[in-house]
């Protein structure tokens, strides 16, 4: 393969129309997660309610259920027959084969990584490190937003990382409720299976090549802020 | 009881090792004879846990040679050197029961020389009676305090009869109390068997009341071996002597054998005339002398604070330049004075314990 | 204590927004599975489960797994063991090399076994030669789920051999322990939670991969399909009730994992290892 061929079918309108879907879809998902696995974490950690140490059971409920298996769920309860997709259909929203629904596969792979990087660091924080703060004036919104994000900003950043470098290789969970439209509901991983499928290995080398230089830019970043994490820590 | 298997000495020669661009040993040179208890003292860095482990065969070193009753130990691992070692942390396997902790070392003797089920049984109770805690056999590491953790590991080396014990901190994390306690242990312990013994320490305190013998180090080099009497009294520079407890150090000029500082030139005990010089002077706590008299050969000084609480006086100074001294006096010494808060004192040498001499500056 | 709290309304909408989302996202899916799967009946359900094609499927699942899982836990006790215990040339490569598979998209990692053993691969010419079938045969499948589980076990065992340093190893050494003695009897059974950890997720993982898999299988029925692919098969027919009945297998194995896995942290916590 030359250097051509390679960049024809990485600018191929159909390689691109993937490139950006998944990438849009795995940022949202990603957002989505580093909102609400942020609050998960928080509540797991700093409150008691009933049922605790199941919800905390199952955050790695998405990385032990086969994906494909997560994939028939999802779409079943977003289709607009669905026990989701019914209601989300009144609004007139579509969600099954949709980038929405892509983005909801990939939420839902997304969560434990984004929980479980922040929760340990919530978990080891210096609790003096809040009394300090407050025995020195600041409320608790001040303590919180002053004290308590930065130390733990790193960890979500990697959380959210990780989880975004695993929405942009997701295959199993996402192709059952993306449809797969050509230029419109068709991620890399799905079109690189289609190439193969075709027996056209060059075009399938040259995108997978574009994604494991993705795929170690985005493991460097996590590292990175990983290092950030626990020099916040003082452990580094 | 047969702890002991014969005599032993250790001597290390020209000993270098670096970690990277640090030099953990720096031409270390020293002789352990038979028997002997010596206490390897110095800050965090200096070496000591380094030179501990370079004995035990548990690191390598780069240069020079260890030799163990003058054979070159260089191909010896550590399991043949005959050495017991206790780790700063203990190092107790977690999944065993004090019991098995202690006979591990005769278990995993090879079947020829393996003791018998019963023989093990019989010696791991006779060391756990001689730490006195028979009554924690059956007990895991985790449900132990600190100092029989301390005793238990110290018990594990002993059951392979080691020929010397290498203690690393032995006493670093324990309560002042348990600290206290095992350290009179352990002197007991060495005058009974007598099992060549080095251990690690950064607390001068436990070196002089425990060692036979002491080993300053500082940044991987011997600043000093010598007894503890030795040591404290004869410091070979300012590091030994700052190491060694407190002490207080003036600026001077040397002149017809008095220490000028500032307006007032201090009687020296045991200084020699000679030409005037600038000189640094270490003076401990309870070498100096109060006094409410006025003398041309003393130092006036305020009164900052007086603790009585304790077994000496603990007086803080201010000169007139500003400088700080410590001053230990006897509580019948305070009796006699009655110096408070605020008074003007007079302060003069009856020893002092180092001089350092200075190059002029031109 | 009132300077580390939040007001309680804050406190009850954070918790309130958090189930609400762990209940949409996690709890509903797993509801789904088992509510389709049982939609014609329990009858049907096991009828569907005992289909010859589905039998096949699990049985092949089961044997990937069975060469999967040791093959990895011999090598993450190992490649862990050299990585906490000593200092060596390219280590930090090793630990990449790890990692690898966790980063690379499973339709790559499946693709990079096409690249190296399909029929237009670098050593097709030489397997069809020798009349071997390694892509779209059961080989295939096991090679590419030893490499997508290759870290689970290593990455579980890493932070922990580090956390409890060398001191143990070493006090054996001085007790006279040689190193295969103390590798047995000191290092694996300090591990032993984490291992079995490492096994549990990885037994997970290697029965539940799909992307890799799906690339080399061939999707051959009765011969190479495990059965995550077996579910799609079906979902794709239209069997909805057969593939969540299939799913649900799955599902049980993923909660039973989860179990598992709480149980063992639960044992780890209790104290016992806090040396």
């Amino acid at each position: 393969m030359g250097f051509k061929e390679f960049m024809g079918v990485i600018t191929a309108p159909r390689t691109l129309a993937a490139y950006k879907l998944s990438f849009t879809t795995a940022f949202l998902s990603a957002l989505i997660n580093a909102v609400f696995g942020l609050i998960v974490a928080w509540v797991l950690v700093r409150y008691s309610f009933p049922g605790k140490r199941i919800v905390d059971a199952l955050v790695d409920f998405p990385l032990a259920l086969p994906t494909a298996v997560a994939g028939i769920a999802l779409t079943e309860l977003y289709t607009p027959t669905g026990w989701v997709g019914q209601y989300l259909g009144v609004l007139g929203i579509k969600a099954a084969f949709t980038p929405l629904g892509i983005t909801i596969a990939l939420t839902f792979i997304g969560l434990p990584f984004v929980v479980r990087t922040i929760q340990p660091v919530l978990e080891d924080m210096d609790p003096q490190i809040e009394e300090a703060a407050a025995s020195l004036g600041a409320n608790r919104w001040q303590t919180v937003s002053k004290i308590i994000l930065p130390v733990i900003f790193p960890a979500l950043l990697t959380g959210v990382t990780l989880a975004f470098a695993r929405a942009i290789g997701e295959y199993g969970s996402v192709i059952f409720i993306a449809g797969n439209m050509p230029m419109k509901t068709e991620i890399v991983p799905l079109l690189i299976m289609t190439k193969l499928e075709q027996y056209d290995y060059t075009g399938a080398t040259a995108i997978a090549i574009g994604m494991l230089v993705i795929s170690f830019v985005l493991l460097a970043t996590a590292n990175f802020f990983q290092w950030l994490t626990s020099r916040n820590l003082g452990k580094a | 009881m047969g702890l002991r298997e014969g005599a032993l000495s250790i001597e290390l020669k020209h000993v270098h090792k670096k970690f990277g661009d640090f030099k953990a040993l720096d031409d270390v040179s020293l002789k352990i004879e038979d028997g002997e208890l010596l206490a390897l003292l110095g800050p965090s860095g200096s070496g000591k846990t380094t030179l501990l482990r370079v004995v035990a065969g548990l690191d390598p070193f780069d240069e020079g040679q260890v030799l163990f009753s003058g054979r070159d130990a260089e191909n010896q691992k550590t399991h043949q050197r005959g050495v017991g070692f206790v780790f700063q942390h203990y190092a107790l396997f977690r999944h065993m029961t004090v019991f098995d902790n202690i006979a591990f070392g005769l278990n995993v003797l090879p079947r020829k020389t393996r003791p018998s089920r019963d023989q093990i049984r019989a010696k791991v109770m006779e060391l756990l009676n001689l730490v006195q805690l028979e009554w924690l056999a059956d007990r895991f590491p985790w449900q132990l305090s600190g100092g029989q953790r301390q005793r238990i590991a110290l018990a594990r080396a002993l059951a392979v009869r080691p020929q010397v014990l290498l203690l690393d901190e032995p006493f670093g994390s324990l309560d002042a109390q348990v600290r206290k306690e095992l350290r009179a242990w352990l002197r007991r312990f060495h005058d009974e068997f007598h099992i060549t013994t080095i251990f690690v320490t950064h607390d001068q305190e436990e070196a002089l009341e425990v060692a036979d013998r002491i080993v300053v180090m500082n940044k991987g080099k011997l600043i000093q071996v010598g007894t503890p009497e030795d040591v404290f009294h004869n410091p070979v520079n300012s590091f030994v002597l700052s190491f060694l407890g407190n002490v207080n150090f003036f600026h001077c000029r040397l002149e017809e054998g008095k220490a000028v500082i500032g307006e007032s030139a201090l009687e020296v005990p045991g200084l020699s005339v000679q030409r005037p010089q600038a000189a640094k002077l270490y003076v401990r706590p309870n070498q100096f002398k109060i006094s409410r008299v006025f003398s041309p050969s003393a130092l006036k000084a305020i009164v900052e604070y007086v603790n009585p609480a304790g077994t000496v006086v603990k007086i803080n100074l201010k000169t007139e330049s500003g400088q700080q001294i410590l001053v230990e006096i006897t509580q019948e010494e305070l009796k006699n004075i009655k110096i408070k808060k605020h008074e003007k004192v007079y302060v003069s040498l009856k020893d002092v314990s180092y001089l350092e001499y200075v190059q002029d500056n031109p | 204590m009132s300077s580390r709290a939040e007001p309680k309304f804050v406190k009850y909408l954070l918790i309130f927004v958090a189930l609400v989302f762990f209940g949409l996202f996690i709890v509903l899916p797993l509801i789904c599975v088992f509510d389709n799967a049982l939609a014609q009946g329990l009858r049907f359900y096991l009828k569907t489960l005992q289909d010859p094609d589905a039998l096949a499927a699990m049985r092949m699942t089961m044997t990937v797994a069975l060469v999967a899982v040791p093959l990895n836990l011999v090598f993450g006790v190992a490649a862990s063991w050299a990585i906490a215990k000593f200092d060596f040339k390219g280590k930090g490569l090793l630990l990449s090399l790890i990692d690898l598979p966790l980063s690379v998209s499973p339709v790559i990692a499946g693709f990079i076994f096409v690249l190296l053993f399909g029929a237009q691969g670098y050593l097709g010419p030489w397997l069809i030669a020798h009349n071997i079938r390694i892509i779209f045969a059961v080989p295939g499948i096991i090679l590419a789920t030893i490499f997508v589980t290759f870290p689970m076990v290593a990455r579980e065992l890493i932070p922990i051999m580090r956390s409890q340093g060398n001191e143990e190893e070493e006090a054996a050494i001085t007790l006279g322990a040689s190193g295969w003695k103390t590798f047995w009897l000191i290092s694996v059974p300090n591990i032993r939670f984490g291992v079995l950890y490492g096994i549990i997720l990885c037994n997970a993982r290697a029965m539940g991969e799909f992307g890799a898999v799906s690339v080399v299988s061939g999707h051959i029925r009765g011969l190479t399909n495990t059965l995550p692919l077996h579910v799609e098969i079906l979902y794709n027919e239209y069997q909805t009730v057969a593939a969540f009945a299939a799913a649900s297998v799955l599902a049980l194995l993923a909660i039973l994992t989860l179990i598992a896995k709480t149980a063992i942290e639960a044992t780890i916590h209790s104290g016992q290892r806090q040396g």
